[in-house]
């Protein structure tokens, strides 16, 4: 590992709320410090003391279990102090209003405040609520995830970069395919961006009901409604969860239907490119939008979207608090591990 | 006791007969003279209009006042206040209180909370029981106490039938209807104008055919029953279209727009500020640009506020839990004179005496400056600039989207059946 990456300044924004906050140059930076953790990660002891007397809140308004762990793991795993609200176990059930929760949180002293919340933009709000506290979007509506997307991004680097290439280098011209509820997908919009930025040319596949009523802007190479045209070619697969409640005929007839159509069939996974990746943001429901014997295929990335989720997520928290811990040397920090 | 005398003095004067450099000389209600160089009675007040537009007091169709119910976004008292600020003399307050205005009984309330504040409050009455858009509200009993407009304003009345029924009934008993177009099935659920920006977004979205679809559908009704009908702050190019074309034909519809669908557009979601949200919605450049054509041919009748004041704890939430609306009432004469390329005289018959018409407050409101009339004046500073401050508001909300914005044009005062009610830009009660 080389601590000159994590020896030079943080990420230009203060939060991060969506991809586009990041740009081609963040999003390198990222994967390179998670590239880093993830080395760090396979020692016996795989804590560091990077942000040791620092504390990251995690603010959970909507039932999240994976993304919630993860970056509780993240921040501990930096040596940061952890507190979490959700829902059930703040004030919120009492009346109180988000805004009033964020200044709670906010008055306790947190250095970051990473935010789950059903409806868009609401770590927009969080961030403007409470400017002192660098706001982390860990998923808001169907607007955008970007952790998760970065997760993506780092699995398919760390399958398809070769020696010596690059750090992104794979991503140029390589055609993706993402597969599935484009409308009410937070994780798309954050693959769209984040794809589009290191130079990979999308194609969204999708019954036209589940595409948002407007692809204007939309930095893709292409649009279709046939899958099993928009698979051939394809090199990186990423499948996005069909919600039960869209199946059951507002926005497409029928699980079934869908499936026949739109699902990564054990049939159709036979016909993908040799080197081709399936991945899938989770948690997958098996049988629709992929079938299981695909699912645990070895081309599938589920697993290491999970793994390198955690290291991302590490990046992010490092990137945004870490940079001004004081005199040591970030990259020291990291190479010195856990010392107490 | 002799009646208090007001003159309004330097001015130019600007109504719909047209402009002239006059003072107006008012005692007790009703204007006595207007003539160049008049002599000051003695014991008279002066207010100054030098450089000024003297104009009939503009009229608001649109706007929500919220009492009973709501007394912590807005009061009766608050609302007309702010009106009066913004050079009103009368208002239309919408129906969609708590209770709503749909029985004689509100709208006694109404009215008599109404009774002694500082701008004229006409109340329209709803369409439906509770605005529940299934049984006509009692509107023969509201037409005899006087109400002239009846909307269900929030929603639309979503069944065709019941529409055209209450287009009927409407007809026969001499009143206006007035429309929230806007198809709910198409619209359930949106916080913003369905378009490539809510795409992006990830926000659900109402789409412009909502509107078109509504307005397509009654003017339909009107056709068949010959029933004048009002279209509420239409936004989308296609319904504007819809609406010239009836109008082209003689149909008996009137259509308004508000002011924030000619100055700003969808891109201000992009921070997900619920100061922003709106019903309608904020749409794209081509339908402000649109409306903006509208205004300039005749197709729209009236610019109207559509005035929807709410707390800071109500928009402070996440956008879609936030409630839509915006306050106007003391911008609205100033967007439309600083952002519309329009001329002055086109402005003020858009904010004056047009609604003024179809609201049925003519000609005591909006109507010529002349001996006889009632001393319902405004007097516009139309070389003042301001920059609006939401501290500085009169009404009990601070929900502008406007904070900040330069405006050129102001009001100066504001006289309400002859009483001098804003004198240089300050209520007076």
């Amino acid at each position: 590992m080389t601590s000159g990456v994590l020896d030079s300044a943080g990420l230009a924004a203060r939060h991060l709320l969506t991809v586009d906050d990041l740009g081609a140059e963040g999003i390198e930076r990222v994967l390179s410090v998670a590239g880093s953790f993830a080395e760090v990660g396979r020692r016996a002891n795989p804590k560091v003391p990077a942000l040791r007397g620092r504390t990251v809140a995690t603010l959970f308004l909507e039932d999240s279990t994976r993304t919630r762990l993860s970056f509780e793991t993240a921040a501990r795993r930096l040596s940061a102090d952890v507190v979490s609200f959700s829902a059930s176990s703040s004030s919120l059930n009492k009346g109180e209003s988000l805004r009033d929760t964020v200044a709670t949180i906010e008055a306790m002293g947190v250095d970051a405040l990473v935010v789950r919340h059903r409806a868009s933009g609401t770590a927009h709000r969080v961030a403007a609520w409470a400017p002192g506290v660098a706001v982390v979007n860990a998923g808001d509506g169907w607007h955008q995830h970007p952790t998760q997307a970065l997760a993506d991004l780092y699995t398919v680097a760390d399958a398809l970069r070769r020696p010596g290439e690059d750090a992104l280098g794979c991503f140029a011209g390589l055609p993706v395919a993402v597969v599935g509820d484009v409308r009410h997908s937070r994780v798309a919009r954050s693959l769209v961006a984040a794809y589009a930025a290191v130079g990979a040319r999308v194609t969204l596949v999708a019954p036209p009901t589940l595409l948002p009523p407007s692809l204007e802007g939309w930095p893709i190479a292409g649009v279709s409604s046939d899958l099993d045209e928009a698979l051939e070619g394809a090199r990186v697969v990423s499948l996005l969860r069909l919600q039960a409640e869209r199946g059951s005929g507002a926005y497409v007839p029928s699980l079934r239907e869908y499936t026949a159509r739109w699902g990564l069939t054990v049939e159709r996974a036979a016909r993908l490119d040799a080197t081709a990746l399936v991945l899938h943001p989770g948690p997958v429901v098996r049988g629709v939008e992929v079938a299981s014997e695909v699912a645990d295929l070895p081309r599938a990335r589920i697993g290491a979207q999970v793994r390198n989720g955690l290291v991302v997520r590490m990046a992010v928290l490092f990137l945004l608090l870490g940079h001004d811990t004081g005199s040591a040397g970030a990259g020291e920090q990291v190479a010195g591990g856990e010392d107490g | 006791m002799a009646e208090a005398v007001v003159v309004v003095r330097g001015g130019t004067v600007l109504d719909a007969t047209g402009e002239r450099r006059a003072d107006v000389v008012v005692e007790g209600q009703w204007i006595v003279a207007v003539e160049e160089g008049v002599p000051v009675p003695r014991g008279a007040t002066v207010l100054d209009a030098g450089g000024c537009v003297v104009a009939p007091g503009l009229v608001d169709l649109h706007c929500h006042l919220r009492q009973p119910g709501a007394e912590g976004s807005e009061t009766i008292e608050s609302g007309a206040r702010a009106a009066a600020l913004g050079g009103y003399t009368a208002v239309v307050a919408m129906p969609n209180t708590d209770p709503p205005i749909d029985s004689a009984s509100v709208v006694r309330d109404v009215r008599s909370l109404a009774s002694g504040v500082p701008c004229h409050v006409a109340v329209a009455g709803a369409i439906t029981v509770g605005r529940a858009g299934e049984r006509l509200a009692p509107m023969a009993e509201l037409a005899e106490l006087g109400v002239r407009l009846f909307t269900d304003d929030g929603t639309g009345v979503q069944s065709a039938s019941l529409m055209r029924r209450a287009l009927l009934y409407a007809g026969g008993l001499g009143v206006t209807l007035a429309q929230h177009c806007e198809e709910a099935s198409l619209a359930e659920g949106g916080v913003m104008h369905e378009g490539a920006v809510s795409s992006r977004l990830g926000l659900a979205g109402v789409p412009a055919l909502a509107e078109e679809l509504m307005v397509v559908r009654d003017l339909a009704l009107v056709r068949e029953t010959g029933a004048r009908l009002h279209f509420l702050h239409l936004s989308t190019a296609a319904a504007l279209d819809a609406v010239a074309r009836a109008k082209g034909v003689g149909l008996p519809v009137t259509a308004e727009v508000a002011p924030h669908h000619f100055t700003l557009t969808d891109d201000a979601l992009l921070g997900f500020d619920p100061v922003f949200k709106v019903s309608p919605p904020l749409r794209p450049e081509g339908d402000v640009a649109a409306v903006r054509a509208a205004l300039a041919d005749g197709t729209v009748d009236a610019i109207a506020t559509d005035h929807a004041p709410h707390p800071p704890e109500a928009k402070d939430r996440p956008i879609d839990e936030a409630p839509p609306g915006m306050v106007g009432l003391e911008t609205a004469l100033a967007l439309a004179m600083t952002e519309l390329e329009v001329p002055l005289h086109r402005v003020l018959a858009l904010l004056s005496w047009q609604p003024a018409a179809i609201a049925g407050l003519a000609p005591d409101h909006g109507g010529p400056i002349a001996p006889g009339a009632a001393a319902n004046l405004c007097v516009i500073d139309p070389a003042r600039p301001w920059v609006v401050d939401p501290a500085a508001l009169a009404s009990r909300s601070r929900n502008t989207p406007y904070a900040g914005r330069r405006l050129s044009a102001k009001v100066r005062h504001t006289v309400l059946a002859g009483e001098p009610v804003v004198v240089d830009g300050q209520a007076q009660r």
